[in-house]
């Protein structure tokens, strides 16, 4: 009994020390998949080998999976009848997507064809798991020409072939609650960040008056990362210098990151709770009437799913320093080029059916569909013309995307950039909501921890 | 379970009956221990070795054979594979082939452990943490686990419910449950805040974060602890069924209490059980990486920063799989030296205690 109760230990044992290497076994069982059963060829050289079948990965960007099943399948539909290719679909969600086109990457054993974030371009396009969009590639797909340059300028890094081609484009607007506006006698939306406080404390009178100016999702690392990179391009900041060197805790970042808390800590405009909002928290306050304004980048389906109607929130371009006229470069930067690119795995069995499904999907009948049903803008030029995309919400979010908007850097690194500057931002609004000082010194202090992070 | 060979003989084998019924049984016996009982009678009355012996011999090692390969397959291969890709610098670039990522000796050791060094002093950080979070976890559950199985021992109306309710955190999808403790330590609209600030009036009318800052580290220690007892309860409950009741009849003859019975009988025949259950509960403590992952997402705030979401980290979002690996093969180490050194002290204990 004693002896058979060791034993029973030391298998326990060696479970949970096994279980201890959790991360290394993982990837190890993705490489083994890779080396030992040998899937898609990794030397990455694509073929037509099954000529009837694609498999396509698309994000989340409907209120739910089913939402986007329903919304894509009668245009896959279509597209088999047209080519006789069948597209199998997998929806995948954001907070999996990553680590899918990951393990897939790592293994060999991916879809032909599968949606990225744009900001994620150039990172996996380091991994030359995806195929180039030579101009050959893109000869198949109507041409470069076709699409808008500020969204070809977040598919990949600059003097290299595009990683992927942009399918729906998404820009940053100030949302603001006509009703909550109207009873606090404010008639239009603020323009500059100096009118935007002055705004926010007639709203939120410094915290008494039970409703908030502004909503901030303080724990959620990406926006944090999309909100200050903002500004410190207004700031006439960058966060990666040319050479693509980390370059966090410059001066002019530091300010950016510190007015960008600072509407928390110092204006008191966003209420301390937002610290620890990451689950898209604030689109509820605002569809619910608790906060007033809302950064957010195409957000109208979302409050719709909240439960508002149309023309209870208006739309107004992301406020910018007094005195930057919209369109003149670094200072009237005010949204990041947002959006969801197109890519082929290089290693795709169906070369030729990946490329016209690409060219299906960005034709300019199904851009104007697919950017409708998701309140996204069309990144093709023919499509974007289209009344659909003309009214007052869309109207400011295409002309974000065609004058003020940046793409983040496209950088191999920039998936750690989101992580650690995020966090640092994340921990600077902790810092906020516990009554902590936030002061110049504290945000370079966490700017030059992220940078050293970046150094491995 | 020492007690077991001594308390369980009378109970399986009524004393008396198994030398007549075992020849008896011998040759149609399909138990082990039937024909076990029945080789050492036949031996023990000097008949000769039975000819199939030595093939016999071989069977058990070709029945093991195929969980032999896939201990291999599932645990060793996937193991050696992360020892080899911590010598290397296995980036996004090279995932794709990791054939292709150049070796790198003890770089990526060496980042993990120069604790002056950014990444290598968070690491120390996360495990120092990881350790004072375990220490406590563990011994909460311990306590509570005992606590309510000696409670529940002897019998009551209501046992059976009382019992069914403390296994509820255990049986229920640890997913749900750390997303639902994440809803309830939410600050503005949590259930956590609005009993102690609300209904209590504990603390002030300012609501308290949970999920970011200092705190974290006890709303995290509450879900493990939480998610955890149950299964001490359990072991516990089960180990109790073995003390036989008589001991407690002769201790209360003898007027001993309740406390001196836990004492004298209940504790040092729990001392096995216990041993097996306290290293179960630290080595899943330790890796315990859905509560963390669940409550504070993927940048855990730094007072609950456990070494298992930080090891994703490093390797996940920041894509270096090379340095997650060396800090996965250095934390293996630990628990290694740690389990080798629990068993040998524990074990050295008791047969000192037995010797006695």
């Amino acid at each position: 009994m004693r002896r058979s109760a060791a034993t029973a230990t030391a298998n326990a044992a060696v479970n949970a020390a096994a279980r201890a290497a959790a991360a290394a076994v993982t990837v190890a069982a993705l490489l083994a998949t890779a080396t030992g059963c040998g899937g898609g060829s990794t030397d990455g050289a694509g073929s037509n080998s099954a000529p009837d079948e694609l498999t396509y990965w698309a994000s989340n960007q409907g209120a739910d999976i089913a939402a986007d099943q329903a919304a894509l399948g009668p245009e896959l539909k279509k597209f088999e009848e047209r080519t006789g290719i069948k597209v199998k679909l997998e929806v995948i969600p954001w907070s999996d997507l990553l680590n899918r086109i990951l393990a897939a990457t790592a293994s060999g054993q991916g879809p032909d064809v599968l949606n990225i974030g744009n900001t994620w371009s150039a990172s996996l396009q380091a991994t030359g798991a995806l195929l180039p969009w030579t101009a050959e590639n893109f000869q198949a797909i109507g041409g470069r020409d076709r699409f808008v340059a500020s969204a070809m300028g977040s598919a990949g890094a600059a003097g290299q072939d595009p990683a992927a081609v942009p399918l729906y484009s998404m820009a940053y607007a100030l949302y603001y609650n006509k009703r909550m506006f109207q009873e606090a006698g404010i008639e239009k939306p603020p323009a500059t960040w100096d009118e935007l406080v002055e705004t926010g404390r007639r709203i939120s009178g410094g915290g008494t008056s039970g409703t908030w100016a502004l909503g901030a999702e303080g724990a959620n690392l990406a926006n944090n990362i999309h909100q200050v990179f903002v500004l410190s391009r207004q700031h006439g900041g960058s966060f990666f210098d040319a050479a693509g060197k980390p370059t966090f805790d410059t001066p002019a970042n530091v300010d950016a990151v510190k007015q960008y808390v600072d509407l928390m800590a110092r204006d008191r405009i966003v209420a301390p709770g937002n610290a620890e909002y990451d689950k898209n928290q604030s689109l509820q306050d605002f569809a619910s009437g608790r906060t007033a304004m809302v950064l957010w980048q195409s957000a109208a389906t979302s409050f719709k799913a909240h439960g508002m109607k149309e023309g209870d929130w208006g739309t107004a371009p992301v406020p910018v320093p007094a005195g930057a006229a919209p369109g003149t470069g670094g200072a009237s930067v005010n949204s990041m080029v947002a959006g969801i690119n197109m890519a082929v795995f290089k290693n795709t069995d169906n070369l030729d059916g990946a490329l016209k499904f690409v060219g299906f999907m960005t034709s300019d009948e199904e851009q104007k569909v697919l950017n409708r049903t998701y309140g996204s803008i069309p990144p093709v030029k023919a499509a974007q013309g289209d009344p659909a995309f003309a009214d007052q919400d869309l109207t400011v979010l295409r002309d974000t995307l065609a004058t003020s908007a940046a793409p983040l850097p496209q950088v191999p690194e920039e998936s750690q950039f989101e992580t650690t500057v995020g966090t640092a931002v994340k921990e600077l609004f902790a810092d906020a909501a516990a009554g902590r000082p936030v002061t110049t010194e504290s945000v370079r202090a966490k700017l030059a921890k992220a940078q050293q992070q970046m150094a491995n | 379970m020492t007690s077991a060979p001594m308390t369980s003989a009378p109970g399986t084998v009524p004393p008396g009956t198994a030398p007549q019924s075992a020849p008896t049984a011998g040759p149609t016996a399909a138990g082990r221990t039937g024909g076990g009982v029945a080789a050492r009678l036949r031996r023990s009355g000097g008949g000769p070795r039975r000819p199939g012996r030595a093939r016999r011999g071989a069977l058990p090692y070709l029945l093991l054979l195929p969980a032999l390969l896939l201990e291999l397959l599932v645990h060793l291969v996937p193991m050696v594979m992360g020892i080899l890709m911590s010598f290397r610098k296995l980036t996004q670039f090279f995932i794709q082939d990791w054939s292709r990522a150049p070796w790198t000796g003890f770089d990526n050791y060496e980042l993990a452990v120069d604790v002056n060094r950014p990444v290598g002093k968070a690491l120390l950080d996360s495990f120092l943490t990881t350790c004072l979070f375990t220490f406590l976890s563990v011994a909460l559950c311990w306590l509570l686990g005992t606590a309510a199985a000696v409670f529940t021992q002897h019998s009551f109306r209501g046992r059976g419910l009382l019992r069914a309710l403390f296994f509820v955190p255990y049986a229920l999808p640890a997913y749900a449950a750390v997303i639902t403790w994440a809803f309830m330590f939410q600050r503005d609209n949590g259930l956590v805040n609005h009993v102690i600030h609300d209904q209590l009036g504990l603390g002030g009318a300012e609501h308290t974060f949970w999920l970011i800052g200092d705190n974290s580290f006890w709303a995290m220690l509450t879900v493990s602890v939480w998610k955890s007892w149950p299964f001490a309860f359990l072991i516990v409950t089960a180990a109790l069924q073995n003390i036989p009741r008589d001991l407690y009849e002769a201790a209360a003859l003898d007027g001993a209490g309740v406390w001196q019975q836990i004492r004298r009988i209940t504790l040092p025949s729990l001392g096995p059980v216990n041993q097996v259950l306290v290293l179960v509960l630290f080595l899943w403590t330790f890796n315990d990486f859905n509560t963390p992952f669940l409550l504070f997402g993927r940048s855990a705030p730094e007072a609950a920063d456990l070494v298992s979401v930080h090891i994703y980290q490093s390797s996940f979002v920041t894509w270096n799989f090379g340095t997650g690996s060396a800090m996965s093969v250095l934390l293996l180490l630990f628990l290694l030296l740690v389990t080798a050194a629990y068993l040998l002290l524990t074990g050295r204990g008791r047969k000192d205690a037995d010797a006695r």
